[in-house]
């Protein structure tokens, strides 16, 4: 029964996970209609600069706290800036143009800074300063739960109200969701439809980089290619919970992180990967509205 | 023609390198070892940052301006905006007189590479030539048909495993298993193509992609089958009759033997492009619906573009094995799908000549220019960017076809 | 006269919003048939069922070949066998294939009375060659037919509104149908291409094909039609003959809302 709790938590930590990146591709498809390709080299990048920053104040001996707040504060920042401006660069000239345009640049921008950062960086894997001590409370349950896992459920639920608050009733929020419905008549109605895009692509990055932090600190080491198979992941939750709906991407994420956890525990942990690539194939082929989106029906 | 650039630009410029100062400046400027706990300050480059992109933002912005002042000329003389942007290869392409002297040229070149260059160069102008075919085979599904596919490589890691595993239980040869590898990597696009063929054009590109990062896992993993990550090895090079070549001979030989299959190649894409069926694919790829609506086929007539895609990926796989005598998953990940990519958007979509250029500029120049070579992902990266957004056609557009009737004589 | 379209009881809603309600409509060989009715009546959903881009919820579509007397029912066939079984339509935001020459529109029109394929193709044998040649042809004869024989090179992109609309039309007639459904296709033409295209639609029924057709100019309806059928929400509401609709009480209330003393 342990074990099962065990995989269970660990289930929800990957999910949670997995659920601060989908949030940005499921946002940005909601506005633009695009796969965000790159997203995953975001939250990559957002998990680089808290290594870079964390390892430098600790190096330079800062409490663990202050690090721990600047680190995060640091990929947040640099994360969003790193979204807007692919944003601006990528896809804001191709909104126009035919659809497989932004998504081949989308493209060519993730293994863009995929490379970036290994040549100006490394490409070896590198340690990732120890963020979350194990608490004092947390050892009768130390086998079942981490003290790292509780630290991402509570952050992740957290980031979720935040974000949820922040769409409700901020004027960006509701702006956001105008935007979302009909863009033409957002426009009309006076939404700089702009300013929209470039909010979802920062407050999306942000919470990618959130993700990155607790991840990277959580697994303990990082480098410039985790962000393929976490983006790819990610995206894979978007869509079983149905790409477009917010709750949807927290719902598709949670089943994806738990199935996985499950299926790596109790069956065989060779295949973890082709499990998501199948499962991401087969939502696409029988039900690429996914558990809470909208069918679409084609206008002639 | 370069136009003025104002004050205002120049400013504009400088914000812009300011923000990418700040946007590198984690990543560019601070090197952390965290074993031994030192940081290093790299500020030349964040210098390097800033200047260059201050002049990227500045020729940007005068391609603008030219673009515009291009198109409101074009307008004035009533012609298409682009005219008068046509490349030299594109205005000699366009002109038949030239063709028969160039063809003639570029044969005799081909034919005499390996006699004048050493094997190394031949061994790397294989390659090239590998990828120029690889290129042609995804423009068929790409570039005419419009479908990303982006698991490409998983075809060519069916052709490339065929060989080896057949090769490693039955003994078989190059020449019976270059056909037999062409025919499963079609089987499998047709597999893979049925169910996925009907999807919207961006769900079908990630669909590729798992399907292709499927293959390779399953072929790390399934140790049993495919001997895991460390591969399969020894596998024969092709054979001529029995005679046995050395190394440099065999190069010299699978190098002419690519130059027949890109000849190939090329005429077989070409006469494609140009039928009923080359048809119904570039009107697929405007409009789906309007092409139901006229008849075509829209399932059927994708499978076929995509099985025959799938078969140049089988083709190339088997040469691939051939060539290296060796396969592991390693070889087939996403990046050599993305290669591909770029080869046929940078040449230019559905344009035959174009692809050929591509792949060659590609895959040749980091090879020659050893200090690019590092950089080259990250081009591949930036073209697929750029190219969509300055010259989506690529660098050398399909040649429109002129039909012939009654009415306009034969 | 024999029918050529019979369609009865059809229904087709979308999430509990009845778009066609039990519609009963036949259309006979070399008739023109005008659908009217005021905006999101249903014609254009019911365009879609009969073309199989929709699948309707319950009814009978089905379709006679005047030639052969051969009935098909269209119901969950694809479009494009829907297409080859002799029944084609334009489209109301006019479709083409902007990219494509003027000719290739049209020769796409001939895919579907076509057969060679990969090896026709790579071979380029001479029934290839031959059926090649008819292609291009047939799509130039149709050219002439809609008045485009002078832009064969251009892109369908670059041409005015009226000659796009004139072209849609001959790639449909590409398709060699015997019932043409056309989706509007005097919206956006001025009165000089308006009447042109009337002449238009006469010949071509004259070539022995039958008509059905969406429009809201009343003027051309009125005075090309042999008959008119009248819808209103999802349903028919009147039918007859340009001089029985243009009194008719029910048609005036649709369109005007109210009832008129």
């Amino acid at each position: 029964m342990d074990y099962f709790i065990e995989l269970f938590l660990s289930g929800l930590t990957r999910g949670s996970i997995y659920a601060l990146i989908a949030l940005g591709y499921t946002m940005v498809y909601g506005i633009i209609g695009l796969i965000n390709f790159a997203h995953g080299e975001i939250y990559m990048i957002g998990a680089f600069t808290s290594f870079i920053v964390a390892t430098v104040l600790s190096i330079y001996g800062f409490p663990l706290l202050a690090i721990v707040i600047v680190a995060g504060v640091a990929a947040a920042i640099w994360s969003s800036a790193y979204g807007y401006t692919v944003e601006k660069i990528a896809y804001k000239p191709l909104r126009r143009a035919p659809r497989l345009a932004p998504l081949i640049s989308a493209i060519g921008m993730s293994i863009f800074l995929q490379n970036y950062v290994l040549l100006a960086q490394t490409s070896d894997f590198l340690p990732f300063p120890e963020l979350i001590p194990e608490f004092a409370f947390m050892e009768p349950v130390a086998h079942i739960i981490g003290s790292s896992d509780l630290v991402i459920l509570v952050a992740t639920t957290v980031v979720m109200l935040a974000l949820t608050l922040l769409i409700k009733f901020t004027k960006i929020g509701k702006a956001m969701r105008a935007t979302a419905q009909d863009k033409t008549m957002a426009l009309l109605v006076g939404i700089n439809v702009d300013r929209v895009i470039s909010a979802t692509f920062i407050i999306g990055s942000a919470l990618a980089a959130i993700g990155g932090l607790l991840i990277a600190s959580h697994i303990g080491q990082i480098n410039f290619a985790i962000g393929f198979l976490a983006g790819i992941k990610a995206f894979t939750a978007a869509v079983l919970g149905g790409i477009g709906s917010i709750p949807g991407a927290v719902l598709g994420s949670l089943i994806l992180g738990l199935t996985e956890s499950f299926a790596t525990g109790y069956v065989s942990s060779d295949y973890e990967d082709v499990f998501a690539f199948s499962l991401l194939v087969l939502i696409l082929i029988f039900k690429p509205s996914g558990l809470l989106g909208k069918a679409e029906t084609k206008k002639v | 023609m370069i136009p003025l650039i104002s004050l205002k630009e120049m400013k504009r410029s400088l914000l812009i390198a300011l923000w990418f100062a700040f946007l590198t400046f984690p990543i560019m400027v601070i090197r952390v070892n965290p074993i031994e706990r030192t940081v290093s300050w790299r500020w030349t480059n964040l210098l390097y940052v800033a200047l260059g992109s201050f002049v990227i933002s500045l020729l940007v912005k005068a391609w603008a301006i030219g673009k515009e002042r291009r198109a409101g000329a074009a307008a004035a003389r009533q012609q298409t905006p682009g005219s008068a942007a046509i490349s030299i290869i594109q205005a000699i392409l366009n002109r038949p007189a030239y063709w028969y002297p160039l063809a003639v040229l570029v044969s005799g070149l081909a034919l005499a590479f390996p006699h004048l260059f050493s094997t190394y160069q031949t061994n790397i102008m294989i390659t090239a030539l590998m990828y120029v075919v690889l290129g042609l085979g995804l423009n068929i599904v790409v570039g005419v048909a419009g479908l990303l596919d982006l698991g490409y490589v998983a075809f060519y890691a069916v052709g490339a495993y065929s060989y080896a595993l057949l090769n490693l239980h039955f003994g078989l040869g190059f020449w019976a298993a270059l056909p037999i590898g062409g025919l499963l990597a079609a089987l499998f696009g047709v597999v893979l193509g049925f169910p996925v063929l009907r999807l919207r054009g961006d769900y079908l590109a990630i669909v590729t992609l798992g399907f292709g990062e499927i293959i390779r896992l399953i072929l790390e993993n399934w140790s049993d089958f495919s001997k895991g990550p460390s591969g399969i090895s020894n596998i024969p090079r092709p054979g001529f009759f029995g005679v046995e070549m050395a190394l440099d001979q065999a190069m010299i030989y699978m190098y002419y033997l690519m130059i027949g299959l890109l000849v190939v190649t090329i005429f077989v894409v070409n006469r494609l492009q140009d039928s009923r069926l080359g048809r119904a694919w570039l009107a697929l790829r405007e409009d789906e619906i309007a092409c139901q609506a006229m008849g075509i086929d829209k399932t059927r007539t994708k499978l076929i573009a995509f099985a025959l895609g799938a078969f140049w990926a089988g083709l190339i796989g088997v040469i691939f094995g051939a060539k290296t005598t060796f396969v592991n998953p390693a070889s087939f990940t996403f990046m050599e799908s993305a290669i591909i990519l770029s080869i046929v958007v940078l040449g230019g979509m559905g344009s035959i000549i174009g692809v050929v250029f591509g792949a060659l500029i590609l895959i040749l120049l980091p090879e020659y220019l050893r200090a690019l070579s590092e950089y080259r992902m990250l081009a591949f990266g930036a073209i697929l960017i750029g190219m969509m957004i300055f010259k989506p056609e690529g660098l050398i557009a399909g040649v429109r076809r002129v039909y012939r009737f009654q009415g306009r004589g034969r | 006269m024999k029918p050529i379209l019979n369609v009865s009881d059809l229904s087709m809603d979308f999430g509990g919003i009845k778009a066609l309600d039990r519609l009963d409509l036949d259309v006979c060989a070399q008739e023109i048939v005008a659908l009217i009715g005021p905006n999101g009546a249903g014609k254009t959903t019911f365009f879609n069922c009969l073309t199989g881009i929709y699948l309707p919820n319950s009814g009978d579509i089905q379709l006679t070949c005047p030639q052969t007397g051969k009935k098909t029912r269209l119901n969950g066939l694809k479009p494009n066998k829907i297409t080859e079984k002799g029944m084609a339509r334009t489209f109301q935001n006019i479709r083409l294939f902007p990219q494509m020459s003027v000719l290739e529109n049209v020769m796409i029109g001939r895919h579907c009375r076509t057969h060679s394929l990969v090896l026709g193709a790579i071979l380029r044998n001479r029934r290839t060659r031959v059926e090649e040649q008819e292609t291009v042809d047939k799509s130039y004869a149709i050219l002439e037919k809609v008045g485009l024989a002078a832009q064969v090179d251009e892109f369908a992109g670059n041409l005015s509104y009226g000659a796009q609309r004139r072209l849609e039309i001959g790639r449909a007639l590409a398709t060699e149908p015997f019932l043409l459904l056309l989706d509007e296709p005097a919206a956006g033409m001025n009165p000089q291409e308006t009447t042109e295209l009337v002449a238009l639609i006469r010949r071509i029924r004259d070539e022995n094909q039958a008509i059905l057709l969406i429009e809201h100019d009343m003027k051309l309806v009125m005075t090309l039609s042999d008959r008119i059928i009248v819808m209103d929400y999802g349903q028919k509401i009147a039918q007859g003959t340009p001089a029985e609709i243009r009194g008719n009480p029910a048609v005036i209330k649709a369109y005007l809302g109210e009832e008129v003393g």
